[in-house]
């Protein structure tokens, strides 16, 4: 099944393995960099907004 | 303008609107994201044939020409809704302009180590100073010149203009990256996706691509929505409907 006979030519990629895994290692890396920002973007955002609700709250 | 438009026009240039319905669209171009990505990888890693003159480098194009394809797109939203919140003042427009900064910034740079990785091999170079790179190494400067320039103002309104205004004036910069492979002796090929003709490949090579691209597409719409989401909450703190999701959060 597939192009490759066994898993450890899939891994050699010819002679190429090297180069293909590095750019889909980096690929992946930028794609999980995305991801990870925006929820900390998001989780920042809360707990800010929440602190400044709760001192709103606690002046009147 | 005294132009008319329908009534859609105007309710996308509600922050809370868009909220309200990117919110219920975010799950569809999640999971078509992940589908797609991962079809098309495991495709185009495992099953689609090698190149008779490349061998297995050439797998690298399903990663590499999806960036490219983005970093430019991405681009051109980025600079047509700052036109949009320059012309018609659109608030909406700024922040969807604001949001594809820093992804376009970070798919570029997919891009270009993705195209360099696949050079080594390919032309025994990392790099060359031909016309499409060196138009896509621009258009990374670009990004990272609309971002800093939005955070050097305090004032965010002038810090949407002054970012509109420079991401318009580098527009240039997409058709020179597009055409530069049939305007100038270039190293790097020609396009694999043309409009008239059929592709030089066969199916099972750009089948997976095409699934690759419109996952990168997905991805983005995910991610430049949720960073939208947040800067809206950010910009309408005050309003009561913000109050409400902050509460409930």
């Amino acid at each position: 099944m597939g192009y490759f006979a066994t898993f450890a030519d899939f891994l050699q990629m010819g002679k190429h393995g090297l180069y293909v895994w590095l750019s889909y290692g980096l690929a992946f890396t930028i794609f999980a960099y995305n991801i990870v920002s925006v929820a900390l973007a998001k989780r920042q955002f809360f707990n800010k907004a929440k602190r400044q609700a709760r001192r709103e709250q606690i002046k009147s | 303008m005294k132009i008319k438009f329908p009534q859609w026009f105007y309710r996308l240039a509600s922050p809370r609107w868009f909220y309200e319905f990117s919110g219920k669209l975010l799950p569809w171009f999640a999971v078509a994201a992940l589908l797609l990505l991962i079809t098309g990888s495991v495709w185009g890693l495992a099953f689609a044939p090698a190149d008779y003159q490349q061998g297995n480098s050439f797998r690298i194009i399903y990663v590499h020409v999806p960036a490219s394809i983005l970093a430019q797109s991405c681009y051109m939203l980025m600079a047509i809704a700052g036109a949009i919140g320059l012309i018609w003042k659109m608030k909406m427009a700024h922040i969807v302009a604001k949001s594809c900064a820093t992804f376009g910034a970070s798919i570029a740079v997919m891009s270009l180590a993705t195209g360099a990785i696949w050079g080594k091999p390919t032309w025994g170079a990392w790099w060359v100073w031909d016309a499409r790179l060196t138009a896509m190494l621009v258009l990374f400067f670009l990004y990272i010149g609309v971002i800093a320039l939005h955070s050097a103002f305090e004032n965010t309104q002038s810090a949407d203009k002054a970012s509109a205004v420079l991401s318009l004036v580098g527009l240039v910069n997409i058709p020179i990256i597009k055409y530069s492979v049939e305007w100038w002796n270039t190293l790097h090929q020609g396009a694999t996706f043309k409009v008239t003709e059929k592709p030089a490949m066969p199916p099972e090579m750009w089948i997976p691509l095409l699934i690759m691209v419109l996952g990168f597409y997905c991805f983005f719409a995910v991610i430049m929505m949720q960073r939208a989401r947040i800067e809206v909450l950010q910009r309408e703190k005050k309003a009561s409907w913000v109050q409400e999701i902050i509460k409930q959060n």
